[in-house]
């Protein structure tokens, strides 16, 4: 009982509940789900290997998001910053017939991580020089940045033949796994390596938590904030670069589209609370590889793309659910009524009350 | 016993692990303006929240005009006729004058809102209060004084028989102060009863004719202001009798003072909060300042931190002029300030011990500066020690430790920055004697062995009187007196901090 | 003199409405150049134009006034914009269901929408954002889940409604979409200023502590605004669906921020507690405007729109931002010369 609490109480430990009832769903219900098979020119093949390479692109943005969340913000320009980001890329490799690219690739990419960093900055602007609300200063990138993008791209779906590109979004000849997997275990560990060498991670997390206090110990509390969503924009460029890669194409209009829904899903399955604090960058990755299983899923039970948000909102709803502390207070009064009888708890209820007043 | 209008009787209020009101009973007569005096945690804001129905009361009684009430919200406790003016005015600053007056009970015609009729009425209102503004601009359009008199005018026309004026003047100053005390005096003609809470003696001894007194929860007693003397009451509220005092100064050994200077904070104001203070502190003294809540002791702490800006005079660090406008540019020069609010402006409640104590050295390392776990661990561990903190683990989470030991792991974040300055803000409120001791003598052994300079704020006198080689006395925002060795006795403070005709 | 004009502009800035004539006049502006730029701006039937274009738009927007004005959000109208259309068309194609039946049947369902986000945001002190944005992913997803593809409606009364012309003194003409939005207009307008609920809002959003030491009702009244945005939201529809006369998944995408930028330019404070209704129409008129001048211009593209609209939001939010501190230091420097007296 007590080892059970213990391991139920962690925060990894609904992410991968989840994670592991959607499979054990598919390994029942889908055919050849665990089969993972080797094609010709020698690539590892097969629905857990298209599960990863799919959700790469989402780790990514959650990992950003994350520090978002924790400082209490909210960033859903992310999905349309892939859009810009992929819009740039293609753009400058070109979509010549005859397969050469315009510009060097390598040029291209770092211009489409570039034009991620920039709108971050410009978010990052907004919200911690002129306080604006987080989700009106990123709702305005969310809407124009699709236009921003259509207008580099000048209204066309540019599909790009220059064959090395299309080795981001699938595989590398004579590499056995995706890219994609690659570049998300890079900048996950490009995350660690900035938890543990730098202060960044202790500080947003003190300013979510408390920000008077974080001012009165010195932290520079706009510098934090700005910093993280400048960090959001550099992986929703990472992420755009993967997405165009996959399509070989860019499109303004789809590229990225609801992912900003899923990247939030993803920290919050994760164990980030939306209102700010701890964060939890194993569970966000977690919940991010659980949130693409979803998804698959649901295709393979014939749900469309353009359905899919329904499910996705119910369990953000049920997520904040769980979060809200008034929730927990009445669920916890609800059981122990059934358990102590009412008038035990009702002074409990009642004390907390008073805490938080004074 | 004639116009009884509210009679509180054994009063009782728990708040887990504290009794903030034990039997403490209350008597307010029709046309009395009545003072509820004491210091922080002494329990009034309590009392009257249990009144108002903020908080439900866990004993006792309360009659209104000989029958028994018991409010439930502040709406209710309006119903009854029992209307609150807070000190942070509790209106809606986008809204008009007369909106505010009138908002939930508007007049209407044919089911809208008349807004002629209500703006008459408004005017009339304040007229009444000999207030003559324009009714239909917005309530920020004019200063908190009037705001005050408008948020009266809501509680006289909801025809309030309890006024409570909770530090109604605390953003006053000396002409708005006597208008509103015009109107309050009005008002008792009229036979309301006033509850005025307030931190400035001055004030109340001009206004009020009863004051009951308070301290950890428990009833003083109720005086005539008239045959109160104000080392009396001060003395009523620390708890100490004067006679008693004279064999209690008896201090241990202080620290004494080096020429060097620290910091000269010459003329120093901030509106609103302080005005024209000078300080000096030397390495390796302990500096008091004194003074009740309110009186800019905090003010000037916040100050010297780069909190507030100063709108007038100079710091100097070690003879340097100084910009103190960041709380960093105030940690580069070497000083550390330990909050007065614990909850709200110290501890970061989800984080560890050990991030807690770290905070402000890496804040001040900077982002890429990371100090190593295991240099952290060193640091944590040290101070652990050093400052005895009761903890199962340094990984605990501060916000389950005790008051005391969270102060500690302040403190010790502090420390860890390696100040030469150390502000301590009210660092023993809310913590059991055993760790207070720990504390005050911590101060003075800084000071003493490492040459640290200290400002000790607190509003226990006694525990300032033992530690602090200087005293900088306060009132009302201003300096009012600077007490030195021999000199430092709880009945020179009292007096000090009284002022007038004590 | 030079005093005397100074405190002019500090009064002007300082008032509530001062926004609002930015507006009026940026509105003027704006027409002007387009009538010396393209000849056609000049006829009547250009102006009424704006209100036949974007009559959903001004429906959907006084919606979100409410919901702003307390200081909350809803991002979930676009979407509700395009379940409306979904249903509208659905029931009207694939039934038997007469016009009446559906249109009440959709405005029932933006009611019952609005009330769950209200109830969770009220009742479990979620954050408005991240319910309505969950709202909003909802009811596109529901749209989808109705039909993916487009969907006409040809039902003869439904589309005599639409294209049903009022005449104005012979000048040009309006929809009836049009007079519906006209109508919202003055209702919400006399229950903004008129009601006690309507000022409970403002007091709310002003002071939520304040409003319920006041004894106001806060909890209703915080319910009831996300109730009449979600009304809103499917009273635009459905004039959107006389517009379209089809249901899309698509239908009114990136219509929340639309209407959050007419509502912000017409002077409505997003911290809450201000706002003004025949502003938000202004702020409508303005984004028809530019509108308009894209296609005048002809080869400048749609997607201009959305950009030009952000950055205009962006510079009133900014221009809000600058207007605030400036104001919190007039006062403080108020109280200085009070002091110094």
């Amino acid at each position: 009982m007590e080892t059970l609490k213990k391991i139920t109480a962690s925060p990894l430990f609904l992410p991968l509940f989840a994670l592991a009832v959607l499979l054990i769903f598919n390994i029942i219900f889908v055919d050849g789900f665990l089969t993972i098979e080797m094609t010709d020119d020698g690539r590892l093949y097969g629905r857990l290997i298209d599960i990863l390479n799919r959700s790469s692109s989402l780790i990514i943005l959650a990992l950003g998001m994350t520090f978002v969340i924790a400082t209490s913000g909210i960033d859903i320009s992310v999905g349309s910053v892939i859009a810009i980001s992929s819009a740039v890329c293609c753009t400058l490799i070109g979509g010549r017939g005859d397969g050469a690219a315009e510009y060097p690739m390598l040029l291209a990419m770092l211009a489409a991580v570039l034009a991620g960093v920039l709108c971050g900055v410009w978010n990052g602007l907004l919200v911690a020089k002129f306080k604006i609300q987080p989700v009106v200063a990123t709702l305005i990138l969310m809407t124009a940045g699709r236009g921003i993008a259509q207008l580099i791209t000048e209204g066309q779906i540019i599909t790009v033949y220059y064959k090395p590109f299309a080795y981001i979004g699938s595989s590398i000849p004579g590499n056995i796994l995706p890219t994609t997997i690659f570049i998300a275990i890079a900048m996950i560990l490009l995350v660690t390596f900035i938890i543990k060498k730098t202060s960044i991670g202790l500080f947003v997390q003190s300013v979510g938590i408390n920000p008077t206090a974080s001012r009165f110990t010195g932290i520079n509390v706009t510098f934090v904030i700005f910093l993280v969503y400048a960090f959001s924009g550099f992986c929703a460029g990472v992420s755009g670069l993967i997405e165009s890669s996959l399509i070989r194409a860019a499109d303004a209009n789809n590229a990225g589209l609801n992912m900003e829904m899923d990247a939030i899903l993803a920290v919050a399955l994760g164990g980030t609370l939306l209102s700010g604090g701890k964060f939890n960058i194993g569970g966000s990755v977690i919940g991010a590889i659980t949130i693409q299983t979803l998804t698959t899923t649901m295709y393979a039970l014939g749900v469309s793309s353009e359905q899919l948000p329904v499910i996705k909102a119910v369990a953000v709803i049920i997520l904040c659910l769980m979060q809200s502390s008034k929730f927990r207070v009445m669920f916890n009064n609800w059981k122990s009524r059934n358990k102590v009888g009412p008038q035990g708890d009702k002074n409990f209820l009642m004390d907390e009350k008073a805490v938080n007043k004074a | 016993m004639e116009n009884l209008l509210l009679e509180m009787r054994q009063i009782d209020k728990v708040f887990p692990g504290v009794k903030a009101l034990s039997s403490v009973d209350f008597t307010l007569r029709a046309g009395e303006i009545h003072s509820i005096m004491g210091e922080n945690g002494a329990g009034k804001s309590t009392l009257i929240k249990v009144l108002t129905g903020v908080y439900p009361r866990d004993g006792g009684s309360i009659y209104m005009e000989g029958k028994a009430i018991a409010p439930r919200t502040p709406k209710e406790a309006q119903e009854v006729g029992i209307s609150t003016v807070y000190q942070e005015v509790n209106l809606c600053a986008n809204l008009t004058v007369t909106e505010n007056i009138f908002i939930g009970r508007q007049p209407t015609k044919h089911g809208f809102i008349d807004w002629k009729q209500m703006n008459t009425r408004a005017q009339e209102l304040l007229q009444k209060l000999n207030v003559d503004i324009d009714v239909t601009k917005t309530l920020d359009h004019y200063s908190v004084a009037i705001q005050q008199m408008i948020a009266i005018a809501r509680s006289v026309d909801v025809s309030a028989k309890i006024l409570i004026l909770d530090e109604p003047t605390s953003s006053l100053d000396e002409q708005e102060t006597q208008k509103l005390f015009t109107v309050i005096r009005r008002l008792k003609k009229q036979g309301m009863g006033i509850i005025f809470i307030s931190h400035f003696l001055e004030q109340i001894y001009d206004l009020c004719e009863k004051i009951t007194i308070l301290r950890n929860g428990e009833l003083v007693g109720a005086y005539d202001v008239a045959k109160l003397p104000r080392v009396e009451l001060i003395a009523k509220m620390i708890g100490k009798d004067l006679s008693a005092l004279k064999d209690f100064d008896k201090s241990e050994e202080k620290s004494v003072p080096s020429a060097g200077v620290f910091l000269d904070a010459k003329n120093i104001s901030c509106i609103g909060k302080l005005n024209h203070m000078d300080v000096q502190i030397h390495q390796g003294e302990v500096m008091g300042f004194a003074g009740l809540l309110g009186s800019g002791r905090t003010e000037t702490a916040e100050l010297l931190f780069g909190i507030n800006k100063i709108t007038a005079g100079e710091i100097l660090i070690h003879g340097t002029q100084m910009r103190l406008d960041e709380p960093m540019k105030a940690m580069q020069q070497k000083i550390a300030f330990c909050p007065e609010d614990r909850k709200q402006q110290g501890v970061v409640g989800d984080l560890s011990v050990r991030e807690n104590i770290i905070l402000a050295l890496q804040a001040k390392d900077g982002i890429f500066h990371h100090i190593p776990l295991n240099e952290q661990i060193v640091i944590v561990d040290d101070y652990i020690k050093l400052l005895n903190i009761k903890v199962s683990d340094r990984e605990q989470l501060i916000k389950n430790l005790s008051g005391g030991n969270q102060q500690k792991v302040i403190i010790a974040r502090w420390l860890a920055t390696n100040p030469e300055l150390l502000i301590l803000d009210e660092p023993t409120r809310g913590i059991d004697v055993g760790t207070k001791n720990e504390i005050q003598k911590m101060a003075v052994t800084l000071a003493k062995q490492k040459g640290m300079a200290v400002i000790f704020i607190s509003s226990e006198l006694d525990e300032m009187i033992r530690t602090c080689s200087k005293l900088i006395v306060l009132r009302d925002r201003n300096k009012v007196a600077e007490i030195e060795g021999d000199a430092i006795s709880s009945e020179n403070v009292m007096r000090a901090i009284a002022g007038g005709d004590a | 003199m030079n005093s005397k004009l100074r405190t002019l502009t500090n009064e002007a800035i300082s008032s509530q409405y001062f926004s609002f004539f930015v507006t009026v006049i940026l509105f003027l502006v704006l027409y002007g150049v387009g009538i010396m730029t393209y000849k056609g701006f000049m006829r009547p039937q250009v102006f009424f134009n704006l209100f036949i274009d974007n009559s959903a738009l001004i429906i959907v927007t006084i919606g979100i006034t409410f919901t702003l004005l307390t200081g909350g959000i809803d991002l979930s109208v676009g979407a509700i914009v395009a379940l409306s259309c979904m249903i509208l068309a659905s029931l009207l194609q694939n039934t038997g269901v007469s016009v009446p039946v559906a249109v009440v049947a959709v405005l029932v369902l933006g009611i019952f929408i609005g009330g769950v986000q209200g109830y969770l945001i009220t009742a479990f002190n979620m954050q408005p954002f991240i319910v309505t944005l969950a709202g909003m992913f909802f009811c596109r997803g529901l749209t989808a889940v109705i039909s993916r593809e487009t969907i006409s409606i040809t039902n003869d009364f439904y589309v005599s409604i639409a294209s049903e012309r009022i005449g104005i003194f012979g000048l040009g003409f309006i929809s009836i979409g049009a007079v519906v939005a006209l109508c919202a207009l003055v209702v919400a307008a006399v229950v903004l200023k008129y009601t006690k609920f309507g000022r409970t809002i403002f007091a709310l959003g002003g002071n939520e502590v304040s409003a319920s030491l006041m004894g106001l009702p806060v909890f209703k009244t915080k319910i009831m605004v996300y109730v009449i945005s979600g009304f809103c939201a499917a009273l635009g529809g459905v004039v959107y669906s006389w517009i379209m006369l089809s249901g899309y998944t698509l239908h009114g995408l990136g219509m929340e921020m639309d209407a959050i930028a007419s509502s912000v330019i017409g002077g409505t404070l997003l911290t809450g507690g201000v706002g003004f209704i025949p502003g938000t129409l202004f702020g409508v008129l303005i984004q028809g405007v530019i509108l308009t001048f894209i296609t005048f211009q002809g080869t400048l593209s749609a997607w201009w729109t959305k950009i030009v609209v952000g950055a205009l939001l962006c510079i009133f939010i900014i221009m809000q931002a600058l207007i605030t501190e400036r104001k919190s230091k007039l006062s403080s420097k108020s109280s200085i010369e009070a002091a110094k007296q």
